[in-house]
């Protein structure tokens, strides 16, 4: 059931196409506010510039923190691309993220802390639309397994268009774009100085860098289950997903963090759970 | 490998500026001059900088800030003065508050000249700093040592507990 040649192929290519990504993400971007942009390797060299610097810590706990972030998001995602338990693969990406929480927490800075709170509203925030999107997949397909999954011969978005939705809602938080960048984000000097990644610097900032873009493709491959039955569709599908990000990154403000645990669970609710109900029902029948 | 000059991150302090400097280094990262084509992105915080750009004359409340500021990146790193201000203290030299220019307190690597210093002549500093950082970066790699003298003014007691 579990294979692992997809997950070697997602261990050793997900940084290059990652990378890919948030460099086009860089350029789009400068695209959209009429400059020209940096080039779309940018994310190597700023990552090949931080494992050049100094490796100055705030302590000697902080590298294990950020060594274990890294590790639980690749094994999070080698673990859904190898066909594992979706369940697991959700839980697994909380982990990682309670890591980067805790290094954050690790130092003695303002900055970090409020940015380290913000991160857990975040994950309150996402963490019911992840698992519902685990229960639906499971209430359509039978199987946890993504392997099993893949094998579905529907099209999941068209039985849960819902929990799509909540999902796409949802997937602007954990990529870290406005209107909720509010753990993080390069806009917010004044507010928060860099919030979770405040005190974090060369090789370590490197490495949560590089854990981003793991992180990334594994949610684009997220995006990709629910149109699984058509090949084609999904790709094309993960491709507008991500350019719908950086239009929604480009056109709004930084919400409070208030408003964004509300709004997210308020989707969450209406969307998703009427999904839900809809589909037990119609199964029950 | 030279990763360094092709993303160098910034941190821009306003040390006591009337203003005219500083808005000529916002101006340089406007869809105008777009310094982002060149990777340089202004953080705000010391940790993730490679270049401090400080603007205006150093008063005798904030040269311990810009001490520890500079204290807290990590090397390699180079010190940019814009403005005749950072350079010598400029109109205000004569002040009562005013220390002087910015090698008062901290070495610095590139002197803009200019009252203001234009977004041109800014980025031209910019890009002469690239080319000591990646000095420094290789001289650190090749275990040579090259301090520089802290100035005199920096080790001095902060007066009145800042
Ligand atoms: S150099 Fe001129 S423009 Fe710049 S801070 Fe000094 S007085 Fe203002």
């Amino acid at each position: 059931m579990i294979s692992f040649f997809p997950a070697l192929i997602f261990v050793l290519l997900a940084p290059l196409i990652g990378g890919l990504l948030s460099g086009i993400d860089r350029k789009v971007t400068a695209h959209m506010q009429g400059r020209v942009g940096p080039s779309i390797f940018q994310p190597f060299y700023d990552v090949g510039k931080l494992f050049e610097k100094e490796n100055a810590e705030v302590n000697g706990t902080q590298r294990f923190y950020v060594i274990s972030y890294f590790i639980f998001a690749v094994f999070t995602g080698a673990l859904f691309f190898a066909g594992g338990d979706l369940l697991l693969v959700v839980f697994a990406l909380t982990l990682a993220e309670v890591f980067l929480v805790l290094g954050a927490y690790a130092a003695y800075s303002p900055y970090s802390h409020v940015g380290a709170e913000r991160e857990l509203l975040q994950v309150m925030a996402y963490e019911p639309i992840m698992i519902l999107s685990a229960v639906g997949i499971y209430m359509v397909t039978g199987s946890f397994a993504v392997s099993e999954i893949l094998k579905y011969p529907m099209l999941l978005v068209v039985l849960l268009p819902g929990i799509f939705l909540g999902f796409l809602y949802a997937l602007t938080i954990k990529l870290r774009k406005s209107p909720f960048d509010i753990s993080t984000s390069h806009h917010a000097h004044q507010e928060i100085v860099k919030g979770v990644t405040t005190e974090f610097s060369g090789p370590n900032l490197g490495l949560i860098e590089v854990t981003h873009w793991y992180e990334l493709v594994f949610l684009l491959g997220f995006v990709f289950l629910f149109f699984a039955a058509n090949w084609i569709l999904g790709i094309i599908a993960v491709i507008i997903v991500f350019l719908l990000e950086l239009f929604i990154d480009n056109t709004n403000a930084r919400v409070k963090w208030q408003l964004a645990v509300k709004s997210t669970w308020a989707i969450t609710l209406v969307v998703a759970i009427v999904n839900l109900v809809v589909l037990a029902y119609v199964v029950v029948v | 490998m030279a990763y360094l000059q092709k993303s160098p991150w910034i941190i821009h302090y306003d040390a006591s500026s009337c203003n005219g400097c500083d808005i000529e280094i916002l101006a340089c990262l406007t869809p105008m001059y777009d310094v982002e084509r060149f990777g340089i992105i202004n953080t705000g915080n010391p940790k993730h900088a490679d270049i401090f750009v400080v603007t205006g004359s150093v008063n005798e409340q904030n040269k311990y800030v810009i001490k520890n500021i500079y204290d807290q990146m990590p090397d390699p790193k180079v010190v940019v003065a814009i403005g005749v201000c950072a350079t010598s203290g400029g109109v205000f030299r004569e002040c009562y508050n005013v220390s002087g220019g910015v090698d008062m307190v901290i070495p610095v690597d590139v002197y803009v000249p200019g009252c203001a210093a234009r977004p041109e002549s800014i980025i031209d500093g910019i890009v002469k700093a690239l080319g000591i950082l990646e000095e420094k970066r290789t001289a650190a790699v090749m275990g040579v040592s090259r301090e520089q003298p802290v100035p005199a003014a920096a080790t001095e007691k902060p007066a009145g507990g800042v």
